[in-house]
């Protein structure tokens, strides 16, 4: 009993029941705790994945939903070594407390950033509300965000009328 | 609270040291050095996602004189790490950061005299580089790492250690970069949550249909894969090897349980909060002769319950070879939770080994002393086994103690001018401090439904020379004539209470800047100038004409459907500064725009991470007072999930902008909850300038802002 997909660029055959969530699989025998439980209801971002590049709440989505497909959690965004563009801004700007929305926020953040390279704040925000902090770091993750952002897509490189 | 819980210590001859080193005085409790080249830094005081242990390492690597890298911070652990209660209160620079800034610079002076022994050159004549010593032609003459087998530090603190002036620091003062963060960026395997030993059950509590309810009966069934029940009078769990079967098992079992019900809880809080049974004390008494008033202003501000709502869950874990438990923990205080553990379990505290372990933000007693209990009670069970117990959502906003809702009632007293002649304040509210460790009877939630129970201790209010609990904040920082201060400590307890962030500084603060700024209208006063001429604390004038002048305060121009407010406090009455002004929009329900915070913390360790804080603890505030009660019916909280009980969301998030005000010579205080009744008041009184209307109860929704706009009785 295993479901197999692409998990952060490499062929993973997770062997937890089809009905699992994800979260689960990815927690458990595949050993990849970056993701986090917060509510398993979709109601806190905590668990934020990318699947095929979507984001997705890994909390409520069966294991079996993602078969053949290519799943990106935060241990697959960067590492200390090589950090994304959103790492790297959000340890710069020291944007977090507890850190523990900080999973869901990255993925939600990259998910952002390829629709809308250039995003205003409002539209970071609007990006965010799925997503709760509790210690409020809201803003330095707004700015960290947007500080990403720019290193990805200077100004002078954004594609004229690129999405409002 | 903490350290300052116990209050004055007796004297015992021993001479005084600072902070919690009076109370762990051996050297090598603090920090050992490692042959490669590290210090081990072992404070008592633990990571809650507020930057302490970056903070203490900078203290450590300042009066050691090494770079900040070669700092470890070890989390804490019992039996070894010193005792130093709770991490809360805004106390851990006060009391963990100065014992180690003493410490080490003992240590440091204790090294360098056993260099200048062996070397023949004059203690005062060596320089401590980077852990080097070196002496003024350059010779390095040895370093810590040279001594770090030679058990230097086997020796208790004495007072004569000499820790750098203010002018000499240059790690301190800097805002190091947390030393934690990378760690929860990238993901790593940091957090409770994350930890996994080898053969681990996974459990999942079952809990009661009801507060107080009793497992009549369990109906037999078949359970996933592996799982099986764990029983005990009424506290009943489910383990399975697998998580997901776990949590598949607990619905089961929790389907097929039959509780014995009844209604605790109260109807109506606030009508429950005034005619309950309670104890009342006077908090200060001031008598005065004053001559017959101008203004009055009275009312009775309401707050409801309110809660933790951490993101991450209550977790531990925990694993009994017939003698040890161990135990992996992110309670704020691992002696507190041993001594609980020791009545709860009637086991011995060498027993018990305790590892701290980060968990998600921590704002107060949550329940991860509870949890700790849940964990080894069923390790206990299943021995040899590790077992990992993790709360649901439901549980961690239903379950966890929550903060006493309150009554403070206020009158006051001016002349024509305003001029403040009375103030009488009340407050009525279950104790706000039910940690573990402090009673005969253990604290725990699982404590009182075992086979054979524990009573549940009523909460406490600690004296206000210890921080107080519902009376924290409840003393006016203005000059007040005639002055009096009571308190109701409520005798019975239908939801368990706590502490949470503030305690009964929020509620306090909020009534009496509220009160100021009615007063300041009856005056025809502005409130800054009205609030400046009655504060003799200078800190207090000048955090308060700083944040005015961030907001320009005396410029602000009146727009339809805006209102600005300001607000004050020193935290506890000992703590930090901070002022706040706060401009709210009166739309389909009232929104936080932004806020202006100015603080004053005394010398700041780490700028960045204090404004990180002060930024948060306004935020938070801003959801607490704006969004945040626990409903309950009569048996149940009704907080199954974050629908039932909502936080602020980005898009309600005010911009914050936070200053601090310098005073590097002052003694440093703690910086993560003075900002909170500030911000409160400020939004209160915001919310007044905008609608004209005096809000009394808490939340501050439309539904409460229409309570506020029906005619009331003048005073």
């Amino acid at each position: 009993m295993s479901t197999s997909f692409h998990l952060n660029g490499a062929a993973v055959a997770a062997p937890i029941a089809p009905e699992a969530s994800l979260l689960a699989a990815l927690r458990g025998p595949l050993g990849l705790s970056g993701t986090r439980f917060g509510c398993g209801a979709e109601q806190c971002g905590a668990c934020l994945v990318l699947v095929d590049d979507h984001p997705q709440f890994a909390c409520t989505l069966p294991v079996s939903a993602v078969a053949g497909r290519r799943v990106t959690t935060v241990e697959g965004l960067g590492t200390p070594d090589s950090p994304h563009p959103v790492q790297r801004a959000l340890l710069e700007l020291q944007a977090g407390q507890c850190g523990f929305c900080l999973s869901g926020i990255q993925i939600r953040a990259v998910a952002l950033l390829r629709e809308t390279p250039r995003p205003s704040e409002d539209q970071v925000r609007a990006a965010l509300e799925p997503h709760l902090c509790r210690c409020g770091s809201h803003n330095r993750i707004l700015r960290a965000i947007l500080r990403a952002a720019e290193e990805m897509a200077p100004m002078e490189a954004a594609p004229r009328g690129a999405t409002p | 609270m903490n350290l300052a819980f116990l209050g004055p210590q007796p004297a015992d001859g021993r001479p005084k040291l600072p902070g919690s080193l009076q109370v762990n005085r051996r050297l090598d409790q603090w920090l050992r050095m490692l042959p490669e080249g590290a210090v081990v830094l072992t404070p008592g005081k633990v990571e809650l996602g507020q930057g302490i242990l970056t903070a203490l390492a900078q203290i450590a690597a300042e009066e050691l004189d090494v770079a900040l890298p070669r700092i470890r911070v070890q989390a804490a652990a019992t039996p070894t790490s010193p005792d130093e209660a709770v991490t809360s209160g805004s106390l851990s620079v006060q009391e963990s950061g100065m014992a180690i800034r003493h410490a080490c610079a003992e240590a440091r002076g204790i090294f360098v005299g056993v260099i200048a022994q062996r070397s023949g050159v004059s203690r005062e004549d060596i320089v401590v580089r980077d852990g080097d010593f070196v002496a003024p032609d350059g010779r390095v003459l040895g370093s810590y790492w040279s001594l770090a087998e030679a058990a230097l530090l086997a020796v208790e603190a004495t007072p004569d250690a000499t820790p750098k002036r203010a002018d000499q620091r240059r790690v301190t003062g800097t805002s190091a970069a947390r030393l934690d963060l990378p760690e929860k960026v990238f993901g790593a395997p940091r957090f409770i949550q994350d930890l996994r030993l080898p053969g681990m059950l996974h459990a999942r509590m079952v809990r009661p249909a009801a507060r107080g309810a009793k497992l009549v009966s369990l109906r037999d069934g078949a359970l996933p894969n592996g799982a099986t029940i764990h029983r005990d009078g009424s506290f009943l769990a489910v383990l399975a090897p697998e998580e997901h079967e776990a949590e598949a098992a607990a619905l089961r079992v929790a389907a097929r349980a039959e509780w014995a019900v009844r209604d605790t809880l109260p109807d109506h809080t606030e009508s429950w909060l005034a005619g309950a049974p309670g104890e009342a004390s006077t908090v200060l008494d001031r008598v005065a002769e004053t001559p017959e008033p101008a203004h009055r202003v009275s009312g009775r501000f309401f707050r409801p319950f309110v809660t933790h709502a951490s993101i991450g869950t209550c977790c531990a874990l925990a694993q009994w070879d017939g003698a040890r438990m161990r135990i992996w923990s992110h309670s704020q205080g691992i002696y507190n939770l041993r001594a609980d553990l020791v009545k709860a379990m009637h086991l011995p505290a060498e027993a018990f080994h305790i590892q701290h372990v980060e968990g998600a933000g921590c704002y107060g007693h949550n329940g991860a002393d509870d949890v700790a209990l849940e964990a080894a009670l069923l390790a206990r069970a299943h021995p040899g086994v590790p077992v990992r117990v993790l709360w649901s959502r439901a549980e961690e906003l239903g379950w966890g103690p929550v903060s006493p809702a309150m009554l403070v009632d206020v009158a006051a007293e001016a002349d024509a001018e305003g001029t403040l002649l009375r103030w009488t304040q009340h407050v009525t509210s279950n104790g706000h401090s039910g940690r573990p460790g402090r009673g005969a009877l253990p604290t725990l939630l699982a404590a009182s439904i075992l086979a054979e129970p524990f009573a549940v201790p009523n909460a406490i209010n600690p004296p206000l020379a210890g921080g107080g609990g519902a009376q924290r904040n409840a003393v006016p920082g203005y000059a007040i004539p005639a002055l009096h201060v009571g308190m109701t400590h409520l005798a019975e307890m239908p939801v368990r209470t706590s502490a949470l962030r503030g305690l009964g500084a929020l509620a306090n603060v909020w009534a009496i800047e509220s009160v100021m700024d009615e007063m300041a209208a009856k005056a025809g006063a502005d409130p800054l100038a009205y609030r400046l001429r009655q504060m003799e604390d200078a800190r207090a004038r000048d955090v308060l004409t700083r944040a005015a002048e961030m907001a320009n305060w005396s410029g602000r121009v009146k727009r339809e459907g805006f209102g600005l407010g300001l607000a004050v406090a020193r935290y506890k009455g000992t703590g930090a500064w901070c002022a706040a002004v706060a401009e709210i929009e009166a739309a389909e329900r009232v929104f936080c725009r932004r806020l202006w915070l100015a603080a004053d913390v005394g010398e700041v360790i780490n700028p960045d991470g204090t404004l990180n804080q002060i930024e948060g603890g306004a935020i938070q505030a801003t959801s607490l007072c704006l969004l945040e009660q626990v409903r309950h019916d009569a048996r149940n909280v009704l907080a199954g999930s974050w629908e039932d009980y909502p936080i602020l969301r980005f898009s309600e998030v005010p911009q914050v902008e936070a200053t601090l005000v310098a005073r590097p010579e002052a003694p440093p205080l703690g910086a993560g909850e003075c900002s909170m009744g500030p911000v409160i008041g400020a939004i209160a009184n915001a919310i007044a300038d905008a609608l004209d209307i005096r809000l009394r109860h808490w939340p501050f929704t439309p539904e409460n802002i229409a309570k506020a706009i029906e005619p009331t009785c003048p005073n």
